[in-house]
This record gives C-alpha cells, structure tokens and sequence, in this order.
C-alpha cells in the first residue's frame, strides 16, 4: 500500500512538471507578440505609439494559455 | 495537500536551503498582533499590509495633491500622471461611454500597483500573491461587466458570442467557443496576476536560499538584485495588464457587435 501512495505522488509531481513545459509555448507566443510588434515599430515609429495598448493585450491573450498551464501544475501539486 | 504531505516538507528541511521559497506566502496573524490559528475574522498579515496599501493610496491621492496648486507640487504630479494615464487608457479602449466606470477602474489600477510595490519590500507579505485576492477582483469585473452589458444592450449583448460575419455554417461551433472564452475571463484574469506576483517572489526567495553556500554567494546576490530590479518592471505591468484587460472587456459590454 505504501508503494502505491508513493506512485501517485511521483505521479503528481511528474506531471507538474510536464505541465510546465506549457510555458514555454507562452514564451514562444509572448515573443512572437513583441518581435513583430518591434518590427512594425522600426519600420513606422510614428504609428507605433498609438498600438502600444493592442501589444500589451496581444501579450496577455497568449499568456493566458502560459497560465492554465501553470494552473494545471499546481492542482496537480496542492489539489489532487 | 495532505497532513502527511505537509509534515515531510516540514522535515525534509535540513540541507542548505533551510527556508522554504513558499513560506512567505503562508497567511497567519503576526506576532505582535498576538499570534495563533487564524479563524474567520482575524486580522492576519494579508489584512495588514491591504490596510498598509490603503494607507498609502490616501497619502498619495488625497493627502498629496490637498492644496490643489497650479504649479503642481511632487505629489500632487505624481498623482495626476497616474489619473490622466488612467483617463487616457479608458477613453482610447473602451470609448467616451467608458468614461463613467473610470473610478472603478481607477480605484482598481491604484490598489493592485500599491499592493504589488509594497509587497516588494523586503520582509512584507504580497497581498496580490493569493489567488483569493485576486479572484474576488476578477469576478466583480467579470459580473459588473456582464450586468453592465445585459443593462445597455438588452439580448442584444449576446451578439457577442453569434459572430454574423462568420459563414452561417461556422457560426454555433464559433458561438461554443467564444462562450467558453468569456467563462474562461476570470480564471485567466485573476491567476495572470496572482501567478506573475508569487513566481517572481518565489524567485528572489530561490536565489536567496543559494546565497549561503559560499561558492555561489557573489553570483547569488547579483541574481537577486537583477531579478528584484525585474519584478518592479513586472509589478506595474502587471497591474497595467489587469486594469487595461478589464478596459478591454467594459469595451465588449458596451459595443458588443463583433
């Protein structure tokens, strides 16, 4: 019985860390955001300004999936 | 998490680290305020360092620009930079219309600034690192939104998730999706936050746990100051990010035409 305890928390504690790996696809997503939004920017400063709002939007809309991910670690740490 | 569970972490703290990087975030009554369990209406440290953060909210907005001068004195500049950025974030996202929910907003934006920097100062609790915190400013955006929507527009607001300029044969799975989107708004709005704030913590706490091994000590102590000089980049983004998030959606409940 004390095995089987222990897998389940291998378990959990194995697949928050592959939950974590979610993340990365949020960096890659955040950094496609503001690479392209620096692109535009270099090439047209004057409008650039004006779309600073829409980036940080843009960030937070792909961040969000970053953040279910992490979520899914910590049920998987604190709640199961 | 188990009782078990908790007792082996307790335990388990004997090698190097021997200050857990999550203990700063354990809710209890400090020790001057008596100590003890916390039950229902105890004053814990997330209760004092809110009122800490209300503290310096009055100071900044009320006290600061008191006089009302025309040449504006530190203050009082510092205040109305605040309030015309605010002024201009609403009325540029969320239109003219917008204009009227500008204290909520407001009052938003300054409370979770305030916390975060406070939370920054070494030895002080993150008020906006709990999920509680931060959720209950989520849902009252997410109802107040959707009131505020079904009030203006009538069923008309449902036009928000039947997008008309889709291919009629698209339009239900769309409707599906865009639904689970705006049921999905507050979880993601209140852990963005609450996730950004305990993370960087726990971060500067992780280094500070390597600082004690010699070896690693000077390299330890650069990490934490360029980290911390990171977080307070983090800490208005992040509140920057929630404020213009709720812009955003104030926006879909008063134009809801897609």
């Amino acid at each position: 019985m004390a095995i089987e305890g222990d897998l389940v928390q291998m378990g959990a504690y194995v697949g928050a860390g592959l939950a974590c790996t979610g993340m990365g696809g949020a960096a890659v997503g955040v950094g496609h955001v503001v690479g392209n939004y620096l692109s535009g920017a270099l090439r047209n400063p004057s409008a650039a300004g004006g779309q600073t709002a829409t980036m940080f939007i843009g960030i937070a809309f792909s961040e969000a999936l970053g953040i279910f991910s992490f979520l899914v670690a910590l049920l998987l740490m604190f709640a199961v | 998490m188990t009782p078990e569970r908790e007792q082996k972490m307790a335990t388990e703290e004997g090698g190097g680290l021997n200050i857990h990087p999550m203990d700063q975030f354990i809710v209890k009554i400090p020790s001057w305020l008596g100590g003890g369990n916390v039950g229902t209406f105890s004053i814990t440290n997330v209760t004092v360092w809110m009122g800490l953060a209300v503290v310096a909210i009055i100071l900044l907005m009320i006290v600061g620009p008191h006089g009302r001068a025309t040449v504006p004195t530190r203050a009082q500049s510092i205040a109305e930079v605040i309030y015309s950025f605010i002024y201009k974030m609403v009325e540029d996202i969320a239109g003219k219309e917008g204009l009227k929910y500008l204290p909520y907003i407001f009052t938003l934006f300054i409370f979770i600034v305030t916390s975060n920097i406070l939370g920054l100062i070494p030895g002080s609790f993150t008020t906006t690192s709990h999920i509680a915190v931060t959720a209950v400013m989520a849902m009252s955006v997410f109802i107040a939104v959707t009131v505020v929507g079904f009030v203006k527009n009538g069923a008309r607001f449902l036009n928000l998730f039947w997008i008309s300029s889709a291919p009629p044969a698209l339009r239900p799975v769309l409707a599906l999706i865009e639904i689970i989107s705006y049921f999905v708004r507050p979880v993601s709005h209140s852990i963005r936050l609450a996730g950004n704030m305990m993370a960087g913590h726990a971060v500067i706490k992780v280094f500070a746990g390597f600082a004690v091994v010699t070896l690693i000590a000077p390299a330890s102590v650069l990490a934490i100051t360029a980290i911390y000089a990171l977080e307070m980049l983090v800490v208005v983004i992040q509140a920057y990010v929630f404020t213009i998030l709720t812009c955003v959606y104030l926006n879909d409940a008063l134009h809801p035409h897609h």
